[in-house]
């Protein structure tokens, strides 16, 4: 018996309605139908009345959701894919993300953005959304890379006063799969040591800790001992962690699926530097996707992300090979 | 003059349908509403206001209609930019304008925002973001949470437009979640005819809002809005068709913003033949005059609470002058509430 990624999601939102009467859940085709990934499948037979189809309405399906947690609920909000949530990012950066500071009422929301691409899903069912949302203040952004921080990190979330945006990785629902849910969470917030190493260390999240891994074990059999920082929320961004391994490495890539232009690695490099740049013996580089919308044609595709051999050879560059 | 018909209701006797005293309480709330609106157009300028000043001169006898047919009690009221009437009549004290227009700390925003955007959303009053249309869906979720709690029953959620939010993507989607949904929803929609400068012909190309109610699914029901009594005839019954479950209703009022967009601009592109046609009457002079005939209140009693409405004014700034304002160096600059999440 084994645990998928997608499982995981599933039975976070299985244990979330049994065990609260205020969470909700709210999407496209989520009802009956199961949603678009199934991660709703069987929910609304349990919980007809917190288990609703949205119209196709994204902007709509989160200010509802607003109001709700204004109200006392705990939505969440299934994008049935994270690209449609630029339809929804009025609502969640300015509406719910200011809520707080605004008026002293939190906004408990959690928005789940299947991301990340998939070989032929193409320019607009495809995209890393983190950066966006990570921009803005009072939105809390996760980004799980295993099936247990699926589990865990959807079930914090939506216990978490605040708008979280749940960058769960659609590359990851079927493929990747563990025994049983680690029955010992890590906090919200806490970046993880997925591979220790001495020689570099790979600050990265969600999908790419999994190429970094393919990486690292390649360059493990020349004898080069690399890092793995899983960072597992991008903000707030577990900078002691990644820091403390910078520190032990003294070089440092910044690994991610999204855009190159700004961004979650823009932003670890920029504070890397800014606070330990003494401990640093190389310049520190970034590896990204292209700065292209994202292509159709699964060889196209499989070129535009970094893949192991592109992350293999950025770090032949950084230890200076 | 006509008087009250049905002596024996005493003050609850009806007018038109119209409660005497409901009639009583939205003129006096759109009285309180223009002199405060007065005022704050005069701090803006003399300079004591920053950012902006925006009035609902001339949609005080809509906005106060909702604000004076919602219950008080359990109703959920989300105003835009035009509503002070509505918001007085809703019951919000003249103290949480002054606060936070003037940015004391002990206003309902803190400094931390300003001018119309101020709400107690634990009070059902949510505070808007200037994103037009963005309330619809807000508003739909505090009433389906309640009814995911089973505590929906006889509540009301209310939210104003103008003609201009209604070409917004957030008001469609908004108001379309809101039929799917049949909830007991109050839309107002003041047809003011300028969104700010844009006349609305570049806005929408229908004849009529009220022909888009049909289109969502939504009761429809057109008002002159410069007319008190039509207004709290036609709010009233929506108020009370949404509360007794015939679901969302839309009310379109005709009328013509009175002032400009906000207190920095002059509307001087607003054409003297509009302002001097039947659109262009100013609903506080109507309402008090029909007031008055309909034997409701006298010219005393009208001057009386003026003269009130000035002294809680005046009083309400006052106070909000000498409050504290907020402390760069103080403030502890956290846009989430939980410990750590930043």
């Amino acid at each position: 018996m084994s645990v998928t990624y997608i499982d995981a999601i599933h039975q976070a939102q299985l244990e979330l309605l049994r065990e609260r009467e205020d969470v909700f859940l709210y999407g496209q085709d989520i009802g009956a139908f199961g949603g678009a990934f199934k991660a709703t499948k069987g929910l609304q037979e349990e919980f007809p009345d917190r288990v609703l189809d949205s119209p196709i309405s994204e902007d709509a399906m989160v200010g509802m959701s607003i109001g709700a947690a204004i109200s006392g609920m705990r939505p969440i909000v299934e994008m049935q894919f994270a690209d449609f949530s630029s339809i929804a990012f009025n609502q969640i950066v300015n509406n719910a993300g200011t809520h707080y500071y605004r008026t002293g009422i939190p906004i408990p929301i959690t928005v789940r953005l299947p991301c990340g691409g998939t070989p032929g899903s193409g320019p607009f069912h495809s995209q890393m959304v983190e950066t966006l949302y990570g921009h803005y203040p009072g939105v809390i952004v996760v980004t799980p890379a295993t099936v247990s921080d699926a589990y865990h990190l959807l079930k914090q979330s939506v216990l978490l006063d605040d708008p979280v945006v749940f960058c769960e990785h659609k590359f990851l629902y079927r493929w990747l799969k563990t025994a049983e849910i680690d029955p010992e969470p890590l906090p919200l917030g806490v970046a993880r040591i997925t591979r220790p190493g001495k020689h570099a260390t790979v600050v990265t999240y969600s999908a790419m800790v999994h190429e970094a891994v393919r990486a690292a074990d390649r360059l493990a059999l020349e004898g080069w001992e690399i890092e793995v920082v899983d960072l597992r929320s991008v903000k707030p961004l577990d900078m002691d962690t990644v820091i403390a391994s910078v520190a032990r490495t003294g070089r440092l890539l910044a690994l991610g699926e999204a855009f190159p232009w700004g961004g979650v690695t823009a932003e670890v490099v920029s504070q890397v530097v800014a606070e330990g740049f003494h401990l640093l013996d190389a310049a520190p580089m970034r590896l990204n996707a292209k700065d292209t919308p994202i292509p159709y044609h699964p060889d196209l595709w499989a070129a535009h992300r970094p893949t192991p051999e592109s992350i293999v050879e950025k770090l032949r560059e950084l230890l200076n090979l | 003059m006509s008087s009250p018909t049905s002596s024996a209701l005493g003050s609850e006797s009806l007018i038109s349908g119209i409660e005497t005293g409901l009639m009583r309480r939205t003129l006096k709330a759109m009285i309180l509403s223009r002199i405060l609106e007065s005022k704050l157009s005069s701090l803006y300028k003399a300079g004591k206001i920053v950012g902006g000043v925006y009035l609902g001169t001339g949609q005080e006898a809509f906005s106060a209609s909702l604000g004076s047919c919602l219950d008080q009690s359990k109703d959920i009221f989300a105003p835009l930019i035009r509503d002070q009437a509505g918001r007085t009549a809703f019951g919000e004290p003249v103290i949480e304008a002054t606060r936070t227009y003037l940015g004391s700390v002990l206003g309902p925003m803190r400094g931390r925002d300003g001018n119309i955007h101020r709400g107690r959303p634990d009070q059902r009053r949510p505070a808007m973001i200037s994103h037009l249309g963005a309330s619809v869906s807000v508003v739909a979720g505090m009433l389906m949470a309640r009814r995911m709690k089973g505590e929906l029953g006889g509540v009301v959620g209310a939210t104003c437009v103008g003609d201009g939010a209604t070409s917004t993507g957030a008001f469609h989607e908004g108001l379309n979640l809101v039929a799917v949904e049949k909830l007991p929803m109050v839309v107002l929609v003041a047809d003011n005819q300028f969104a700010y400068s844009t006349p609305r012909e570049r806005q929408f190309a229908c004849e009529n809002l009220l022909d888009r109610a049909r289109g969502y699914g939504v009761a429809g029901r057109e008002v002159d809005a410069t007319d008190l009594v039509e207004c709290l005839g036609g709010v009233q019954k929506a108020v009370e068709a949404a509360r007794s479950g015939e679901g969302p209703q839309m009310v379109v009022g005709k009328l013509l913003r009175l002032c400009g967009h906000g207190e920095h601009d002059d509307g001087s592109y607003v054409a003297a033949k509009l302002k001097q046609s039947p659109l262009g009457r100013d609903c506080l002079e109507v309402g008090i005059r029909q007031v008055i005939e309909l034997g409701l209140t006298t010219p005393e009693e009208v001057a009386q609470w003026k003269t009130e409405a000035a002294e809680e004014v005046q009083e309400s700034v006052a106070r909000a002058q000498t409050d504290p304002t907020p402390d760069p160096y103080l403030e502890d600059w956290r846009a989430v509430s939980e410990e750590g999440m930043q």
